[in-house]
């Protein structure tokens, strides 16, 4: 059991108020040489091993992370990569994580890039200080380093003497630059990575410790409401100061430009103050939101600007079948179970937030401009939230924070956003389009091209020219967000998985980056590859059909990487795939599918099997099962690989079933559950995952693995059901009898002939 | 306004109007972090404790209402040191990623342990699908509750 695991205590919060010498080499790199070795993982920007890792004198680690509990597990996974390559036993990890004054600068928690970034510096510095520490030994002991062997944190000589970490824990100067040259155990040698070690924070969460940013009380805490505009950039005209002053407990009514809060000695007084200020204030403006009917059409509108991001141009042999088809994903929401939620402190100058946002570095930075600070007087201390999915609003609430404490100097304010206020202002997962081509030629796919059409996936704080943060942009002196950017390949944003995986000797890829916002859009899960491989799979189904081919043969066919063809195998045996089965299609009723990708074209391997049965009556789309396989390289906890998966599959679920935005011209109508449906417990799957675990190489993220391949895998087994395709998501009812109602829905849009005039004009006009 | 409620087998008397939410007396007078705040709009299911041992939704409880009745929330149901055994399996199964919706789950399988200690599968799904987790826990939590009820009918 965990009972004396580390886990984040009450005590570790408000240890802060008390102003905790920071305990590692600030600035690192100021003292470093000038153009300094390249050192693995995050270990390159936080260059000194103090940074990660301090010994206690009563032999315990303390493990400082950049990198933040989102209900990943990831904090768990760290302290076993520590654990591991310093020898001691997990109980002596002491978790710090993503705190500007003591932990690295590790940028956001985002991009399933933790296991890889934080891990490694772990790795590397954890092998590196136990080199040290044995070193140490050997010269106290005076025996030769190589007879000493370790166990539990206790260095043990060939005659029997022995010392502990904690004796030599003043010695060892760990601030000092990491070398990485001290290579980490071989993973035979793992006695705790590689495990399924229960989760450190579980037990707390299960009987009511303070766990969460929600659960922080500081003395003389005050409670603090937003009021937000009725629309995306309406003005504030006027509001009842008056009246809401007069309401029991109101200690402030905060006003700057358009941005509007109160702050009340009780939670439920300034939720009755809120809704006063809401019924009574005036506001003007606010652009039209897009007609929802021709959303698509006119998102495709705006400028854009394209990047060709990948081309091969083998020629095209005649006699080829080619199809197009174009699909569509709408806006989508992060929905935590809690909305966001902060708790600020001004005094003396110096500003405190205790927040749930994935990157306490940028929050920082992008606060202090907001506010005409100094990110030296600016501490943000994370503490855990809801499960966030993404950039949600935990770093606008922040922001709010700051704003209402700012106005009560010396006084802590909690501010929690109501339900309406997370569903209609967080940043969504913006809507987007995928055009795809494609053409089959003797069983094989001899051309291919993806337009994909996204706003920007990436609107946090940290730009280096705008503000990211929501309240900023209401200010009297209001800001302005930074624009869109393109990131990269092979990660990308919109154009995440853009590029197909499969051996294609033709193929252009093409991301139309929409810089407009129309309506607010940044990080959700995933980013652009849930999208881009739901049609990207859904595509290789209907190309797979236009040649007679198994939706499983088909993709084997033309994948040539061992481990891309092992997952897929994999969930083919898992789920019994028969050759040819999605064909036999029954009474159109049930039907299985298959989705793969290889998330970020470079990291995890995932292959989903889904299962549907389809009410042809109500048009519901129910999955009974599903399957996956999963290469993540190195496993480093099994059980926390598994339920990451299986997350991942169960909320793309929801996304492919249920889920959309809805707003009208006026604004957004999603503002609680009722109107943002989500997946309930009737409706969960099974679902089997079967883990293919390669103990030498890389450990990789797997957090947002499954979601594409599972929307694909249910979209194409619904084709395979009903022999209709559904393109635009989420399969709601009404599409779904929309779908089996019309004959044509289901065919690809166009179909002609090789040769044709190569520009394929033709295919265009079926678009 | 002074409130007396029977929580967790003690009496408290709290200092907020009658009509305060149950759910911001338990959090902020008693301290009681178990009920959450997810909607206030009793969609969502975090901020479910017992009354009388009966599943309550605390986010539209008024606290006048119930003075006299018996409140049990998450921490009254069990401890570290002494997990009742719905926490017990919830550890076990490790049936949570960010937890946040856990407690309530918890309490409202507890009522549904209560009234029916040998539930079916389907009885599980349906008795928490008012409960919403986003992570995707669902298996998880579903095997938490069959695997606690297996455990208190052998107890």
């Amino acid at each position: 059991m965990t009972m004396n695991a580390p886990r984040l205590t009450r005590r570790e919060f408000t240890a802060a108020l008390g102003g905790i010498v920071l305990s590692f080499s600030l600035a690192p790199t100021v003292a470093l040489a000038q153009n300094p070795a390249r050192l693995p993982g995050s270990l390159d920007t936080n260059r000194t091993l103090d940074a990660w890792l301090r010994i206690n004198a009563d032999g315990s680690v303390t493990v400082f992370t950049g990198k933040v509990e989102l209900g990943q597990g990831i904090v768990t996974a760290l302290a076993q990569i520590a654990a591991e390559e310093l020898d001691v036993p997990l109980a002596h990890i002491r978790m710090i994580a993503g705190d500007t004054g003591r932990t690295p600068n590790e940028g956001q928690t985002a991009g399933s890039q933790s296991i890889e970034q934080s891990g490694t510096a772990l790795r590397m510095a954890g092998a590196e200080v136990r080199a040290m520490l044995i070193d140490l030994a050997a010269k106290k002991l005076d025996v030769a380093a190589n007879t000493l062997k370790v166990n539990d944190g206790v260095i043990h000589a060939p005659d029997g003497r022995k010392l502990g970490y904690g004796e030599l824990a003043a010695q060892a100067d760990l601030k000092r630059e990491a070398t990485a040259k001290v290579a980490p155990k071989p993973a035979a040698q793992h006695k705790i990575v590689g495990k399924s070690v229960p989760r450190i924070d579980i037990p707390g969460k299960v009987t009511g410790a303070a766990a969460f940013v929600q659960d922080l009380r500081l003395p003389g805490m005050l409670h603090g409401r937003i009021v937000r505009p009725p629309r995306y950039g309406a003005k504030l005209e006027s509001f009842d100061e008056a009246t809401v002053k007069a309401m029991p407990g109101v200690i402030a009514v905060v006003r700057d430009g358009s941005f509007l809060g109160v702050i009340a000695r009780r939670e439920e007084q300034a939720i009755n103050a809120r809704l006063v200020l809401m019924e009574f204030a005036k506001w003007s403006g606010g652009p039209l939101l897009p007609e929802p009917a021709k959303l698509y059409e006119q998102l495709m509108a705006l400028r854009s600007e394209d990047r060709v991001i990948s081309e091969k141009d083998a020629p095209l042999p005649a006699g080829a079948t080619m199809i197009a088809a174009t699909y569509h994903r709408p806006y989508q929401a992060h929905a935590a179970i809690a909305p966001s939620c902060a708790l600020a402190e001004f005094k003396d100058g110096k500003l405190t937030v205790w927040t749930h946002s994935q990157g306490v570095y940028p929050l920082r930075a992008t606060m202090a401009k907001a506010l005409g600070m100094q990110p030296r007087d600016i501490r943000c201390i994370h503490a855990e939230g809801a499960g966030c999915y993404g950039h949600n609003g935990a770093d606008d609430v922040a922001f709010d924070a700051a704003m209402l404490a700012r106005a009560v100097n010396g006084r802590p304010v909690r501010l929690q956003w109501m339900r309406d206020d997370e569903f209609k202002w967080e940043p969504y997962g913006p809507a987007m389009t995928m055009k795809v081509k494609g053409a089959v030629a003797g069983g094989r796919v001899v051309d291919w091209a993806f337009d994909v059409w996204s706003q920007s996936h990436n609107m946090r704080p940290g730009d280096p020219d705008g503000v990211n943060l929501l309240g900023s942009w209401y200010l009297a002196d209001a800001k302005r967000p930074g624009p869109a950017r393109h990131s990269p390949q092979p990660n990308g944003a919109g154009d995440r998985n853009a590029i197909t995986l499969y051996d294609f000797p033709r193929q252009r890829t093409t991301h139309h980056l929409i810089i407009e916002n129309l309506v607010r859009t940044s990080a959700l899960r995933t980013l652009g590859a849930y999208a881009n491989v739901f049609a990207i799979e859904s595509f290789i189904d209907e190309l797979a059909a236009a040649a007679g081919i198994d939706p499983v043969a088909f993709r084997l066919a033309h994948i040539r990487d061992e481990r891309e063809r092992a997952v897929i195998e994999a969930v083919a045996k898992a789920a019994a795939w028969k050759p040819g089965e999605s064909y036999q299609r029954g009474d159109g009723r049930r039907g299985r599918g298959i989705g793969y990708a290889r998330y970020k074209t470079v990291a995890t391997y995932t292959a989903v099997i889904a299962e549907v049965e389809v009410n042809r009556t109500t048009g519901v789309v129910k999955v009974p099962r599903i399957w996956a396989a999963v290469d993540a390289g190195q496993i480093i906890n099994p059980d926390g690989l598994i339920n990451q998966i299986e997350g991942g599959v169960i909320q793309s679920m929801s996304w492919t079933l249920h889920e959309h935005v809805r707003f009208d011209r006026n604004g957004i109508i999603s503002e609680d559950w009722m109107n943002y449906p989500i997946l309930t417990m009737p409706e969960a799957p099974k679902v089997e995952t079967v883990l293919i675990n390669r103990p030498n190489e890389r450990a990789l993220g797997a957090g947002e693995a499954a979601q594409g391949p599972t929307a694909a895998a249910i979209a194409n087994a619904f084709a395979a059901a009903t022999g209709q395709r559904i393109r635009e998501l989420p399969l709601t009812p009404e599409r779904v009898k929309q779908a089996l109602a019309s004959p044509l829905v289901g065919k690809p849009l166009n179909t002609v002939r090789y040769p044709i005039d190569a520009s394929a004009d033709v295919v265009e006009k079926g678009l | 306004m002074a409130i007396s409620l029977k929580v967790n087998g003690t009496t408290r008397s709290v200092d907020a109007e009658p009509d305060t939410p149950l759910l911001y007396v338990l959090r902020n007078d008693l301290e009681l972090n178990g009920a959450k705040y997810g909607c206030a709009l009793t969609q969502c299911g975090a901020c479910t404790v017992l009354v009388n041992g009966a599943a309550r939704r605390s986010c539209v409880t008024p606290a006048g209402s119930i003075e006299g009745n018996e409140v049990t929330t998450l921490e009254g149901l069990g401890t570290l040191d002494k997990l009742h055994p719905l926490q017990k399996a919830f550890i076990d199964e490790q049936a949570a990623q960010c937890g946040y919706c856990i407690g309530g789950m918890i309490m409202s399988a507890a009522d549904l342990l209560k009234r029916n200690p040998q539930p079916r599968e389907a009885e599980v799904r349906a008795a928490l699908a008012d409960n919403l987790c986003r992570c995707g826990t669902h298996n998880r939590i579903i095997r938490a509750v069959l695997r606690a009820a297996q455990n208190m009918r052998g107890q």
